[in-house]
């Protein structure tokens, strides 16, 4: 658990670096401070099991298990890439890993996790469904369709809220009707309220595990949300200012995700090169990751109308 | 041969999918129990149960995200959209999400998934459930779009559309509901993107779609009782894939093009034909290509109203013999 919250560390860190060398173009959503979710839930997950994540998507792909290298090879648009730069950061999608895809559209997956729950039940299926989603998601239409779907179906679906506190740049306290935006909602759909520690990989692991058990049981959904913070601006484009003096200080000092599982390591007895062994085995997997995607082609001019139709190609007439 | 009516070949459809392959599921509003407010599913809960056929809430994102995620892992999905209409409250699924995901994944994910709406007009239902959409589904790559003018054709295309490995929306109308049509027993299979010459002609070509195919048709004939012009009259069927090929062979024929389009003028697909037409079959035309749509306006309630902006056959013949100059 500690090497996942690390190596998504190092690799999120290493995406804004690339960033700032313009080897990623474009947009891209980090978690920095967020990987304890990631994490937590992903390693509660059986093979098989899926995950719909957001834009901000990186740590939840890298937590199922697929490679550091497509991953940044997506975001740097090489044919390497997850899907050879046709998708890009917002789209992380590897369907062999059980990620079944990154959605751009705030709220667009929550449905769309039920579908896949349906075919679950349907088909007598012991998958579980993941959806992962921030707290501004809470104030869209699809979140309460897919609840109440999800609940008058008894659908094995989790819902994984991450309340990072602020929307895009507004706090989500000034724009929503109750505090907790996603727990303070399930009593209107009949589900327990639950709130855990998104700073805590072992925590999340725990709560978590305990609702895809219940949804693998016949249980029907859960929605849990999980209190976090993310350390970067909500995009690219964002400097973050909007935040109070000393606010990601605290987090980073008191709340850090990695500090925490460290100082639980430790605390544990485990010896501190031990500690430091993963942590240098999960910097040279970025590393060559990067070096990797670096001498990589970029992607190839060849794939830009294939795979718009199921027969491989673009053609709309005869 | 029997005779079906349009809304019963919906049923006939579905169950025939149904019955092939028990991946086929059925989700929307009133759709089970109820029977459909078209009574166009009646029986098909009674057949394959409520696991099968599920009735939704109101919820038409819940519907197609619903459909996507199943399609997606392994289910064929049909969803029905009430009245084509409410697709605007939805629109996401069509314009961002299923529509994309195959492309945006490299190929990864597949959502073979059929979309079924009442489209149309001339039911009196005023500017919010009335409206001719097939344009709004057109202009999105990777949908598929279909519209059937015959019982036939509802359960041939629908067959092709569930059995289409890509997202299909499947624009019924409404006014055809209560239209009868011979259709024989057994499986009954088209091909999507075949158009269909329904009237052979001479004299000019009219290119319609679902309710203005039967229109079309009425039309030709006055033109050929009254002023002796031959029409041939093309139902389009799908416009994605779109026959070309048909609407090309039929102009370098008979040498003038109409298009009749239930559609608002800005952006109907007449407009792409038109463009296509030109620019490939320029020299075969021997005169302008006219497209004859509902005005670029709302769609009024008033029956009277109603009918002055829908293409009528008296429209569409009139505007045929005019242009012709005959």
């Amino acid at each position: 658990m500690y090497q996942m919250l690390f190596e998504i560390r190092e690799a999120e860190q290493r995406a804004y670096d690339l960033f700032l060398q313009s080897l990623v173009k474009g947009t891209s959503h980090l978690s920095l401070g967020q990987e304890a979710i990631a994490v937590g839930c992903a390693a509660a997950m059986e093979p098989g099991d899926l995950s719909f994540c957001t834009y901000r998507g990186h740590a939840h792909t890298l937590a199922r298990g697929v490679e550091i290298e497509k991953v940044l090879g997506e975001l740097m648009s090489r044919d390497n890439g997850l899907m050879r730069g046709k998708g890009g950061s917002m789209h992380l999608t590897s369907v062999k890993h059980g990620v079944m895809g990154s959605y751009a559209i705030i709220g667009a997956h929550l449905p769309i996790a039920c579908g896949a729950a349906w075919r679950a039940q349907y088909k007598g299926q012991k998958d579980i469904s993941v959806c992962f989603f921030g707290d501004g998601t809470t104030n869209i239409g699809a979140f309460h369709e897919a609840l109440n779907l999800a609940v008058i179906w008894k659908l094995p679906v989790i819902f994984v809220c991450e309340n990072n506190l602020y929307m895009e740049y507004t706090p989500i306290s000034e724009v929503t009707a109750v505090a907790d935006p996603a727990a303070g909602r399930a009593s209107a759909y009949g589900l327990e309220s639950i709130i855990g520690d998104g700073q805590d990989a072992d925590e999340v692991y725990r709560i978590t595990k305990r609702a895809y058990d219940k949804a693998r049981d016949g249980g029907g959904p859960s929605l849990i949300e999980f209190k976090t913070y993310r350390y970067s601006g909500h995009s690219r484009a964002d400097p973050a200012k909007y935040r109070p003096v000393g606010e990601l200080e605290d987090w980073r000092e008191k709340r850090d995700p990695i500090k925490i599982y460290r100082k639980r390591m430790l605390d544990a007895g485990i010896a501190a090169d031990i500690i430091q062994q993963i942590e240098h085995k999960a910097r040279l997997k970025v590393n060559e990751a990067t070096e990797v995607c670096k001498i990589a082609p970029p992607t190839s001019i060849d794939i830009l109308s294939t795979d718009v139709y199921a027969d491989g190609g673009w053609a709309w007439r005869n | 041969m029997a005779e079906l009516t349009y809304r019963d070949a919906v049923a006939r459809g579905i169950a025939q999918e149904m019955k092939r392959d028990p991946d086929v599921v059925f989700l929307g509003e009133d759709i089970g129990k109820a029977g459909g407010v078209f009574k166009t599913t009646v029986g098909l809960f009674e057949e394959f149960g409520p696991l099968r056929v599920r009735d939704t809430p109101i919820s038409e994102q819940a519907i197609l995200g619903a459909a996507m995620g199943a399609a997606m892992t392994g289910l064929k999905p049909i969803a029905e959209i009430m009245f084509s209409d409410f697709i605007a409250v939805c629109f996401d699924y069509l314009a961002n999400e299923f529509s994309k995901s195959r492309y945006m994944t490299n190929g990864q994910v597949k959502c073979p998934l059929v979309v079924r709406t009442g489209n149309g007009g001339s039911a009196r239902f005023g500017a919010q459930h009335s409206q001719s959409v097939e344009n709004w589904c057109m202009m999105i790559p990777g949908l598929k779009v279909v519209a059937p003018s015959t019982p036939r054709d509802v359960i041939g295309l629908l067959a092709a559309s569930v059995r289409s490995p890509d997202p299909v929306v499947f624009f019924e109308h409404k006014s055809l509901y209560a239209v009868k049509g011979e259709v024989e027993e057994g499986e009954i299979l088209e091909a999507l993107g075949t158009a269909k010459v329904v009237r052979p002609g001479t004299d000019a070509t009219i290119v319609a779609l679902a309710l203005m195919v039967p229109r079309a048709i009425a039309a030709a004939e006055r033109l050929q009782v009254e002023h002796g012009i031959n029409c041939e009259v093309i139902d389009l069927r799908s416009l994605v894939p779109l026959d070309t090929r048909t609407i090309l062979d039929s102009v370098a024929r008979t040498s003038r093009l109409f298009t009749v389009e239930e559609n608002p003028r800005l952006c109907g697909w007449g407009a792409e034909i038109v463009s296509i037409v030109v620019e490939e079959g320029f020299y075969n035309l021997d005169g302008p290509p006219v497209r004859i749509t509902t005005p670029h306006i709302p769609l009024p309630a008033a029956d009277a109203l109603e009918d002055m902006a829908i293409p009528s056959v008296a429209r569409v013949a009139d505007t045929v013999r005019r242009s012709l100059k005959m």
